[in-house]
């Protein structure tokens, strides 16, 4: 055992012991924190018959399902129009995708907070008088919010394979006669796929894990990162180690599998984003 | 949070070179309808709101709350009035930067240097994923860690006692040092990995000892590397909530946790908006920083993380 190594051991013990922590006492029988009382399971029993747990995990799953499927079919297009587009417009359009990842999350729902209540208190009269309700904020306006970075994000990914691409492939479909739609659907969209679908589920993931827009804009709706940071403020509670559990494998399992994605080195793309920073 | 490994997933898809547009028949009608539905969402939810931010942060405080057209500079001049917030994420978050970057150094040394070849990036990976896990839980568990029944409890029995660590400074470092360490490694480990290594040899050849090449080889041609970490790393801190809300418990408060306080409790967006385009302006004026002095140095490329 050599000092690097023994350092290295010590390294992975302070960035696991805490996540096992939380793994370990979702088991625990007693109600206290860091106050092991024996085994049960029955934390996951309570959390999971626990209406507003079980209601804030749906909201949660239906904006991080919506917003997937918006940011990757938008991300998706946009990267492939910016493929095609040069000039001033193209730096603009790279330069508020950056902007739209570095500005930090509470800013962001800062700015759509406001954007939200302004745009609801012009239109509201008006919506009011024509369908006799009112424009609220809720799922939608979290949805929204989550897109908008999303796309982002998408846009890098989708982009990253894209550039990868082996260019020769799509001449040699249009010399074999291919129209461009074909060419599409059959050399460049199968080349992307895995591309498409780590975005879709980073977004997924994304979304599913924000708290800090969501707690700007979700209005009376309940996420359940929302649900977790007030029961938490409120004190530390043992349902939250279950509910913890249960989010971190999910997350886990949905982050590992869009890696693996984007580290396939199939055919001409050279792969898209190097999963751990390696060359 | 979810953000935050958005950021290092632009850091990490290295956005150069692009052959562009391709010759050949393309009609800007298709590019534009590609284009227009993240255009739309760019300008509707992107560019106008941070435009209204912006205006607002001129404006007054209306007597309920909420926003009054007016323009003035009192909230910029009220700046101070937050100062405790800035001073402590001005203080804290270079601290905080600095011991990750510390902490981070030898462990990417020993992955790119002296780890087994064949188990480098299955280690590597180790390190990053705790950050794809909610930073939500990350540090709740940290919170019990360190709270009374945690750290300090177990000091207690060996005598050493009323040790309070949670809402103190040090909390919140311990967790910003956890909470982006998977951050600051992968940066060091390309910069050392990709460093050839016949220049360690000459240097003994030479008569170099370990430590004179490590002075002047190994640790020079890293800090690219340690760069690249510290501004991503420095530039999240600072928009941080979760982080000061949990381990600083109130009494340790970052700026995010005055805009969330002005926004939700106070309702005084003017100032609050004021708040928010201090802090980006800060956060741009440290990248534009980063990038005169360490890109333009250094050329590195950047790393990937998600």
């Amino acid at each position: 055992m050599t000092p690097m190594r023994l350092y290295a051991g010590f390294i992975y013990l302070f960035l696991y012991a805490p996540i096992a922590l939380v793994v370990f006492f979702s088991f625990n029988s007693g109600r206290y924190a860091m106050d092991w009382q024996g085994f049960s399971t029955q934390w996951y029993a309570i959390a999971f018959s626990n209406e507003l747990i079980v209601r804030a995990l749906r909201t949660s799953i239906g904006i991080a399902l919506a917003t997937a499927f918006l940011s990757t079919v938008i991300g998706t297009l946009a990267a492939l129009g910016l493929e095609r587009l040069k000039g001033v417009l193209r730096q603009l359009f790279d330069a508020l995708i950056y902007v739209a990842i570095m500005v930090p999350s509470v800013v962001i729902g800062i700015a759509t907070l406001i954007a939200f209540v302004t745009l609801f208190d012009t239109l509201n009269p008006t919506i009011e008088w024509m369908l006799g309700r009112r424009a609220e904020m809720g799922s939608w306006t979290v949805t929204a919010a989550h897109v908008l970075f999303n796309i982002a994000v998408v846009i890098l990914i989708v982009r990253a394979r894209l550039t990868g691409m082996d260019q020769a492939l799509v001449e040699a479909a249009a010399d074999l006669y291919a129209t461009p739609f074909g060419t599409f659907r059959q050399v460049v969209l199968p080349l992307l796929a895995p591309a498409i679908v780590a975005g879709f589920l980073l977004a997924f993931t994304f979304s599913f894990e924000d708290f800090i827009i969501a707690f700007f804009v979700a209005g009376p709706d309940t996420t359940l990162p929302i649900y977790v940071f007030s029961s938490i403020r409120r004190g530390v509670t043992p349902e939250i180690n279950a509910v913890g559990t249960v989010v971190l494998l999910a997350s886990l399992s949905l982050m590992l599998i869009a890696q693996a994605l984007l580290r396939t080195r199939r055919a001409a793309a050279k792969p898209a984003v190097p999963a751990a920073g390696a060359r | 949070m979810s953000r935050q490994r958005s950021l290092a997933t632009a850091a990490g898809t290295v956005a150069g070179p692009h052959e562009g547009a391709r010759a050949g028949g393309r009609s800007p009608l298709i590019t534009a309808l590609l284009i227009s539905p993240a255009a739309l969402f760019f300008i509707f939810l992107l560019i106008l709101p941070l435009a209204v931010v912006v205006i607002y942060s001129f404006g007054e405080r209306a007597p309920a709350g909420g926003y009054a057209p007016a323009f003035t500079f009192a909230n910029y001049l009220n700046l101070p009035a937050r100062g405790k917030a800035f001073l402590n994420t001005l203080t804290l978050a270079p601290l905080a930067t600095l011991i990750t970057a510390i902490v981070a150094y030898p462990m990417a040394y020993f992955l790119a240097l002296k780890a087994p070849a064949r188990w480098r990036l299955l280690l590597l990976a180790l390190c990053i994923v705790p950050f794809w896990t909610s930073q939500l839980l990350r540090y709740y568990a940290w919170m019990m860690i360190l709270g009374s029944r945690g750290i300090p409890s177990w000091l207690a029995a060996i005598g050493i006692e009323d040790l309070r660590i949670i809402n103190t400074p040090s909390a919140v470092l311990i967790g910003a040092v956890y909470g982006f360490l998977p951050l600051m490694v992968p940066p060091i480990y390309v910069s050392l990995e990709k460093l050839d290594r016949r220049l360690i040899e000459a240097a003994a050849d030479l008569g170099a000892t370990p430590l004179s090449s490590f002075m002047q080889i190994t640790l020079p041609m890293s800090l690219p590397g340690v760069a690249t970490g510290s501004m991503l790393v420095f530039i999240l801190l600072m928009g941080d909530y979760i982080l000061p809300q949990f381990l600083g418990g109130g009494k340790v408060f970052f700026i995010g946790n005055a805009l969330v306080d002005l926004f939700l409790q106070s309702r005084n967006w003017p100032f609050g908006a004021a708040v928010s385009v201090a802090l980006v302006a800060i956060m741009f004026a440290t990248i534009v920083v980063y990038m005169r002095f360490v890109l333009g140095l250094s050329g590195q490329r950047r790393v990937a993380l998600v």
